[in-house]
Formats: structure tokens, sequence, C-alpha cells
């Protein structure tokens, strides 16, 4: 490997400030919650140095969010900082990072390295960075990617005083762990390979160490919840066949935990109507099933709403100067008609601010589903987010 | 059907009447296909054996208002010199900041659906995208991702019409049709000069044959190895009153880029 240069090379410095305000229609369930209004504040650095030969770069990108409401939901997170280095046919990095596998858009069934950051949403498109030493090679015959992750990053909770929340609190100190020595978890391992082959794009992948979803387990303490993080084994593979206007996707693990070996999987496709409109505004429709065989038994798995649902949604993007677009979902649980859904649009004014409207609801909730702790907690969410 | 078929036969009536009129040097026994074809092939031959090129552009977009908005953008192309094969494209935005890093990889086709990838930095998500999608805009531009992704050859018929003169230039005119699935255009107009053979400008038809845009290739320069590079490129929509204009930097040439440096799994190091 070469040796590191002199400082010297290019640095990007950015940042962004979001200002975000989270109405809930319907007034607490639970106890010491509040009722209506959470505004909150984001703050993301991204400082970025490159060296002359493109060789070497040093990314950093703190996050802090500063919660009106959860002091819980108040927190900072490194996103990212690493050092990279990129040869020809090698990648090597070192430091916090995050990480996307899959294909699959209404549930990231084998996107397993990061932690989610469930604080932020729960929707587990927020992850906590991840401390790895990561390698990866290019070569003719796709990518292969190893990972050696030495420290473990405990899931975030909301805490007493936040809405979407289970009917206990989650208290980290309480993690426990199946592998290492019980009070912290051991090295986990992940092998990444993904390569394309006409139309089809392949991934596959291999994870043994701490499950990122914990078990919740009651503790001597009423209403406070102990994380226990099992040891696991896990094997994923992705799939999607591209052709014309159709995207048609597959994920599916299979997982080895100390109660059970489960299968899970979604899969389903996307098609696009382009230019629906005079200025060209395409339309997406979208469909996926999702199966999990895990155990029903909260002292044997981490809970799933999605043992056998169905996900129906569509993506309007209206190709404008401004990127504006709409995104719908509905998914409905197909044992019990249980639904939640989601309601987002974007759009761009001027060249550095971006105004979102996200919207979550549950409806027709029974009582026996997993969502009917969220029953009230239907809500909108508006963020103004400036870029600097 | 019938109408296209009455199209065609339109044309040949008329591009017969003029080489009846002597407007064309066709006659020499060479039809007006195989004319147009050898002016096209040699306006894009003069630009190639480049093998790999790296460039900044700054796009703006001007609506009907006159109001504008600009993005940065860089371009990375790998040259593939097999005209039966397309060139490998990475597109990556710079401005606005909300976009910043995310990039399109394409692997262009011939006659087939070009292959392309979607980065999305703020997930680091790579997303195999469809690129059925010719006639759409990119990125809110005027410029459809055909405009863009089908610049090869041998994507189109050729058809000798004439010479003119443009902007001080005598220009042969040769007309082109798509031959891929999916396009906006039911043909293209465009003017070649007869010095240099560098495409100036065409006028792009859609699919009711009326005229949508213009786009006015100029500022151009020579490079090392007689390599010819439009550094301006502006794109005017006559049904809507839009723009989009295209500022090139600098061309490197020959960067030592290679297949490996057009993978997505190199969309990840992006950002």
């Amino acid at each position: 490997m070469a040796s590191m240069p002199a400082m010297g090379g290019d640095f990007d410095v950015g940042a962004t400030v979001g200002t975000e305000l989270r109405t809930f229609f319907e007034d607490a369930t639970l106890p010491g919650q509040f009722d209506t209004f959470q505004p909150s504040l984001q703050l993301e650095g991204d400082v970025r140095w490159q060296s002359d030969s493109g060789a070497w770069d040093l990314v950093l990108v703190p996050y802090a969010r500063i919660d009106g409401q959860d002091n819980r939901r108040t927190h900072f997170d490194m996103r990212e900082a690493f050092l990279r280095w990129s040869g020809d046919e090698w990648t090597v990095r070192a430091g916090l990072a995050k990480v996307f596998w899959g294909v699959a858009e209404s549930r990231h069934l084998v996107d397993i390295i990061n932690q989610y950051d469930t604080v932020e949403d729960i929707d587990e498109e927020d992850k906590l960075g991840q401390p790895m030493f990561e390698v990866s090679t290019i070569q003719n015959w796709g990518q292969l990617t190893g990972y050696v992750m030495p420290v473990f990053r405990k899931r975030t909770f909301v805490g007493r005083d936040g809405r979407l929340r289970f009917n206990g609190i989650v208290d980290n100190d309480l993690a426990r762990f199946g592998e290492g020595d019980e009070r912290s978890a051991d090295v986990d391992f992940a092998l990444r390979y993904s390569h394309f082959i006409g139309d089809w794009d392949v991934g596959l992948s291999f994870f043994h160490g701490a499950s990122r979803e914990p078990r919740l387990l009651t503790s001597n303490r009423p209403d406070i919840l102990a994380p226990f993080y099992d040891d696991i084994t896990q094997f994923g593979v992705d799939l999607q066949y591209t052709k014309d206007a159709w995207l048609w996707k597959f994920e599916s693990i299979v997982r080895e935990t100390p109660f059970e070996t489960f299968a899970a999987a979604v899969g389903g496709f996307e098609y696009s109507f382009y230019g629906i409109t005079e200025s060209g505004a395409d339309l997406g429709v979208l469909m996926e099933y999702q199966y999990d065989g895990r155990s029903e038994d909260f002292f044997e798995a981490a809970p799933t709403i999605a043992d056998n649902d169905l996900f129906v949604g569509a993506r309007l993007a209206m190709n404008d100067s401004q990127d504006t677009d709409f995104l719908g979902g509905i998914v409905t649980d197909l044992d019990d008609g249980s639904m939640s859904g989601l309601v987002e649009a974007s759009t761009r004014i001027g060249d550095f601010w971006v105004v979102e409207l996200e919207s979550r609801f549950f409806v027709n909730v029974d009582n026996q589903n997993l969502l009917s702790v969220f029953r009230n907690d239907s809500n909108v969410t508006l963020r103004v987010t400036r870029y600097f | 059907m019938f109408s296209n078929r009455l199209n065609k036969f339109t044309k040949s009536v008329a591009l017969a009447a003029m080489i009846g009129t002597g407007l064309s040097t066709a006659a020499l026994g060479q039809t007006a296909e195989e004319k147009g074809f050898e002016i096209a092939a040699r306006s894009d031959r003069s630009d190639t054996g480049f093998e790999s090129s790296e460039v900044n552009a700054i796009m703006t977009l001007t609506n009907s208002a006159g109001r504008t908005s600009t993005r940065e953008l860089y371009f990375k192309t790998l040259e593939r010199e097999n005209e039966d094969v397309g060139d490998k494209s990475l597109t990556v935005f710079e401005t606005p900041r909300d976009v910043q890093g995310t990039a399109l990889l394409s692997h262009a086709k011939i006659l087939e659906a070009d292959d392309q990838w979607l980065y999305l930095p703020a997930l680091k998500r790579v997303k195999r995208i469809s690129s059925a999608n010719k006639s759409g805009p990119f990125v809110g531009s005027e410029f459809a991702f055909e405009d863009f992704t089908s610049t090869e050859l041998n994507k189109y018929e050729y058809t000798y019409v004439g010479e003119d003169t443009f902007d001080g230039m005598t220009v042969d005119v040769v007309e082109r049709t798509p031959r891929y699935e999916n396009s906006g255009y039911v043909r293209q107009v465009s003017l070649i000069d007869q010095d240099v053979f560098q495409v100036r400008k065409i006028d792009f038809y859609d699919r009711k044959n009326s005229l949508l845009k213009t786009l006015t290739l100029s500022e151009y320069r020579e490079y090392e190895g007689g390599v010819w590079r439009a550094h301006l490129l502006t794109m005017e929509n006559h049904q809507t009153g839009k723009s989009t204009s295209i500022e090139y930097g600098d061309y490197a040439f020959k960067t030592g880029l290679a297949d490996n440096d057009f993978v997505k799994g190199v969309l990840r190091r992006i950002r």
C-alpha cells in the first residue's frame, strides 16, 4: 500500500440544517407521552478530503438531532468517519460507515451491516455509523467485499415521552448479548458478492455476529424492557430483473438463531408509466409481498410486522427543475387486515432549500397486531432543510 | 402504421424531386441513404480515438418566464471503438447540494436497452433502473435521456437531404431516424459543416412530426489528435418556450479510465 501523502489535495465542507415539526392526529395512549406537536432540529456536517492522486480520501459526517419533546430523540452520531484507499481493483476503508444492500422497497431484508436509528423514524431508512474494517475488490466476475466489525451499535429507542413506542421503555444499559461476554458483543463478520449479468443484478451475502434486531425482554423493573441481541448466522440473496419499464425484485434470507432457523422473503415489482403528463412526469406503481417465518414468541425472536403482508404503492416523479416527487404506499397484514401507510412529498425551492412532507398512518389495526401500540400514532411531519 | 408509410412515401417523393433538381450530389451512383450515412459516419469518426474523457459542465435551465436555475455536473466517458457496442459513461451531480453525489452509470448498447444504474448517496444505495424512458426529461431539463445516451452512429438511419448554409458555413443537411425503441422523436434533421465535419444544429420532431426542439452546438475546439468538441450546447423547446444550455469546461482525454471505473461498485465511492 502507498504511504500516506502529505496534506494537500481537495477539501470539501458542507452542512445541512433541518427544522422539523411532527404533528400527531390523536392524543397519546401510554403514560408519559406527549400529545400533539413534536418540533425538532437536525444538524449534519460533511467534511471530505481527497488526496491529489485520488487514491486516499477521508470522510466525516457528524449528525445531531435536538428534539423538543423526547430527550432520547435528542442524540448525536457519527454517520460516517472513515479513511479509504482506492486502487484500480482494491478498496480498503477503516472507520464508521454506512452500507446499503438489497433491491426491495418495502422491506430491507438482506441489509444488515448498520444498526437502525429508530428514534429518527420507524421506516428503517436512518442508520447509525458502523465501525468497520472493509476490504473490497472489483474484478470482471463481480465485486466481493469483506467486513470485520469490532464494535456493536445498539439500536436507539424513543424515551418515555416519545410517541411511536412500545408499552415498555427500552433501557440500553440493560442490553445483553448471546455472543462475547454477555455485556458486550464480540467481533462481527460479513461477506458480500455483487454483480450483474445482462438484465439481472445479483447479490449474495453472509453475516455472522450479533443480530441487529434485539428481542425485547421484561426486566426486574416494571415497564422497563431489556434488549437482547442474539448471536446469529445469516445468508442472504437479492435479485433484480430489469426489462423495459419493469423492475422485478426479490430478497430472501435464512437466519440461524439460538432458538430456530427461519427464512424470510420479500418480492414484487415496480412498473413505470413514462411521460404521463405533457411536462414528462413518470408514475411508478409498486407491489411487494412480505413473508417472515420466524417464531411469534417474543422470548424466541425479535418481533416483525412483515410476516404475511402486502405492500402496494405509487411513486410520482414530476421531472421538473425542482425535482418534485410524491410517494405513497400501504402495507396490509393479510392475516388480520391491519394497515400502515405513508405519503411523502418533496420539492426544492431555489438552490439551497428542500421542503418535505411525510405522513404515516395506521388504520384498521387489529388488537392482536404488533401495530396496535401505534394505533393512535398517525402523524404528519413537515421538514424544511437548508443546504450549505 | 398507415400514416407512417404515407410519410415515408411523401418523403421519398420530395427527395426524388430534390435529386431531380440537382440540389444533391447524390447522383453519383449513391443513394441518399448511403450519402447520409457517409456524412454522419465521417462526422462521428472524426471524434473517435480519444479512449476516455473527463469534463465538468454547468447546466442552466431557463423557464418560459426567463427564470434560471443551474446545476453543476461532471461526465466521465470510456470510448469503445467498436461501433457495434456503445460507450460507457458516468454522470455525477455536484449541485444543487441536495442531489450532490447522485450519479448515473450507463452502458450504452446500439439497439437493445442500455444498462443503467442510479446512485443515491443519502442511502448509499445503487439502483438498477429501466432505460426504457428515452424521451423523459433529464433532471428537469429540456434534454431528454436519449439526447445524451443515444449518440451512437448506428442508433439511427440516415438520409441525405441537401446542402444549406448555417452561421456562415456550408453545411450538409442529414435527416436521421432512430432505430431504437421508445424514442420520442419521429426524425431529427442535423446540419453538419463541410469543413471540419461537426454537427452544428439538430431539429427534433416529436411523434406527431411537429418541430419540438432545436439543439445548437457551438464553441467547437480541436484537441490533440484531431478530436473536436463543442463547448456550448443550447436546447430550445419550441412548444414550451423553455431552454437548457450546457457549458463545458476543458476536456481531458486519455485519462487512464478503464472498464473497472464504469461498474456499479465504483458508484459507492462517489459520495
